[in-house]
């Protein structure tokens, strides 16, 4: 079962190509994480990140990521890579939260790197929701819009919409910067910040939205769109009406 | 057409002695045609209940409005949450009452007079343009008459201090426009950073920044040290805004680096196209793009343009480190920041 799982993904992975250097062997009963993320490492990342993770072209080297960058992007299904591209899309998880860690464990013993966060650290009832909105509004809102909403950044790349995402996913992507984002390290935002933060992100998701249909929530330009389409064909409609000559 | 040609070889659409007419014909109304409710009763019945149906439908809405305004309240002890639902419940039906309530007049009045309300089309002719030549003389022998007493040609101290005080008058006008505010002055070339003024972050009250905390791919939203008061130099914040950023140094060329320290760069964040904030940095590209009009800056090349509608580089701040470590200018901005305007 476990095998058969992990070939159907180094096929999905790797492609046609690739499936020949795939040897796909069954991971070993879990006795020590580092060397079963190993096994994971060389059937799944081996083949653009290298086999001993030092990075391709295109492929950066996972030395020093730590545990928090593999949680985030295997957890999230941005790795393994669906399609090379402007940026790598969240596909949703591809792995079993067993072999994540396992993965995680094994970078993290390439080299020193951020730890995943305690989930008590990331408890979105623990932070200070005023607080972070206005840590949000300053640091994230330019790319990820003020209402988390995500927006358009150069060549087809884009800060994604934080609908789906995790309070941990939130954590590590602050404190690991993957692909265009910046890196909020603990010295730029400390822990209680990035809890606040989270604690923002969870409020504006949830709160009902007063002013009745949000279109999208992404300002003026869905808003604009609406009007001059329905809005402008319903007075179109009304004036031809008012014009035709009655049966 | 009188005669028809039968040599394939030359095809008339007119015959040449067919001259246009004259002048055309009036061809009259066409011919009236019944509305169904003016020749079936059970028509017109039927489009009389449509017409009250609308109107009544209207006074649903106004009685949806009002019940709407008097029962759904947001007052007293209620979560945020359970708050904004009964706000978003109350704009809804209020919204939709109000609707009803306009519309259904208006769709009932139009509908009424469409297909109940006489339709005979009826003909009234324009009378003429021109006046009859008697008012026409009246009014020529009327303009003469006061221009002969006004006396203008026989007063000319009059008709020439006319001329000066009139010409005179705009006058006020000139002192007016130039009093109207305070001129710029250097208020658009100059910004609040000077040399040695400390880089602080955006909000909370403005803690100094280590360069030694700036991790590579760091960004900080930074203001210079002394502008935190709330409410207080509004105008020098709005000038002040500036973007850092630590970069690996090997990746910036030799102008980025003049003002760099250890990788670590600052760049006006106010937008040298239409004055945006200018914020979203990718670190993998070190492109940095206006939201506005996506115009894109390369931190590498000292914040070239690169793409988009901005005609010059983004302004850099040159810093250092002070004694403890903490982020300071070197200097003040060596040009002006944000849109370039006509004295730059």
């Amino acid at each position: 079962m476990a095998s058969a799982a992990l070939v159907l993904l180094a096929l999905v992975v790797t492609g046609s190509l690739y499936a020949f250097a795939v040897p796909a062997k069954a991971a070993p009963a879990a006795a020590d994480d580092v060397s079963a993320g190993k096994q994971l490492f060389l059937a799944n990342c081996s083949t653009c990140h290298g086999l001993n993770a030092e990075g391709r072209r295109n492929a950066p080297s996972l030395v020093g990521v730590g545990a928090a960058a593999v949680d985030f992007q295997v957890g999230s299904g941005r790795m393994p890579l669906q399609a090379s591209g402007p940026q790598a899309p969240a596909t949703g998880k591809k792995f079993s939260d067993e072999d994540i860690r396992r993965l995680a464990a094994y970078v993290a013993s390439l080299g020193p790197g951020p730890a995943i966060p305690a989930a008590d650290a990331v408890d979105p009832t623990k932070g200070d929701a005023a607080r972070g909105a206005d840590l949000f509004r300053t640091n994230c809102a330019m790319c990820h819009n003020f209402a988390a909403n995500g927006g358009a950044l150069t060549h087809g790349k884009y800060a994604p919409n934080l609908n789906g995402t995790s309070p941990t996913q939130i954590y590590e992507a602050m404190l690991t910067g993957p692909q265009s984002m910046p890196v909020f390290s603990d010295t730029n935002l400390d822990p209680k910040s990035k809890q606040d933060i989270i604690a923002w992100v969870r409020t504006i998701k949830q709160a009902p939205n007063p002013g009745g249909l949000n279109l999208g929530g992404i300002g003026p330009v869905s808003e604009g769109l609406v009007g001059w389409i329905v809005g402008l064909v319903a007075l179109v409609g009304c004036a031809v009406w008012l014009g035709a000559k009655a049966s | 057409m009188s005669t028809v040609d039968h040599d394939p070889g030359e095809v008339t659409p007119f015959a040449s002695g067919d001259a246009l007419p004259e002048r055309f014909d009036n061809p009259g109304l066409p011919e009236h045609r019944h509305r169904l409710a003016d020749i079936d009763a059970t028509a017109a019945k039927r489009a009389e209940r449509q017409v009250a149906t609308l109107f009544g439908l209207s006074a649903v809405g106004t009685i949806l409005t009002l019940v709407a305004y008097f029962s759904v309240k947001f007052e007293g002890h209620l979560s945020d949450n359970a708050y904004l639902s009964r706000v978003q419940l109350s704009n809804v039906l209020l919204g939709v009452g109000l609707f009803l309530a306009l519309f259904g007049i208006g769709a009932g009045a139009v509908h009424w007079a469409k297909t109940l309300m006489p339709d005979e089309e009826r003909i009234e002719l324009r009378h003429d343009m021109r006046s009859s030549d008697e008012d026409r003389a009246d009014a020529v022998a009327i303009l003469r008459e006061g221009s002969a007493e006004a006396g203008l040609g026989r007063r000319p101290l009059i008709r020439n201090s006319l001329i000066g005080a009139l010409l005179l008058a705009p006058t006020p006008a000139l002192v007016f426009l130039r009093d109207a505010g305070p001129m710029p002055g250097d208020a658009l070339s100059v910004t609040p950073w000077k040399k040695g003024d400390k880089l602080v972050r955006d909000i909370e009250g403005g803690q100094p920044i280590k360069a030694s905390d700036l991790q590579i791919g760091s960004v900080v939203h930074v203001m210079p040290d002394g502008l935190q008061a709330p409410g207080e130099k509004l105008e020098d914040r709005a000038k002040a805004a500036v973007l850092l950023m630590r970069l690996d140094p090997a990746d910036l060329d030799e102008t980025s680096s003049a003002g760099a320290y250890d990788g670590i760069v600052a760049y006006s964040k106010i937008c040298t196209h239409m004055g945006c904030p200018v914020g979203l940095y990718e670190q993998q590209t070190h492109h940095l793009l206006c939201p506005c009009h996506q115009s894109t800056f390369d931190v590498t090349k000292n914040c070239e343009v690169i793409f988009g509608p901005a005609k010059r580089p983004l302004p850099q701040l040159a810093i250092t480190v002070d004694d403890e470590g903490y982020l300071i200018a070197k200097d003040g901005f060596k040009q002006a920041i944000g849109p370039s305007f006509w004295e730059r």
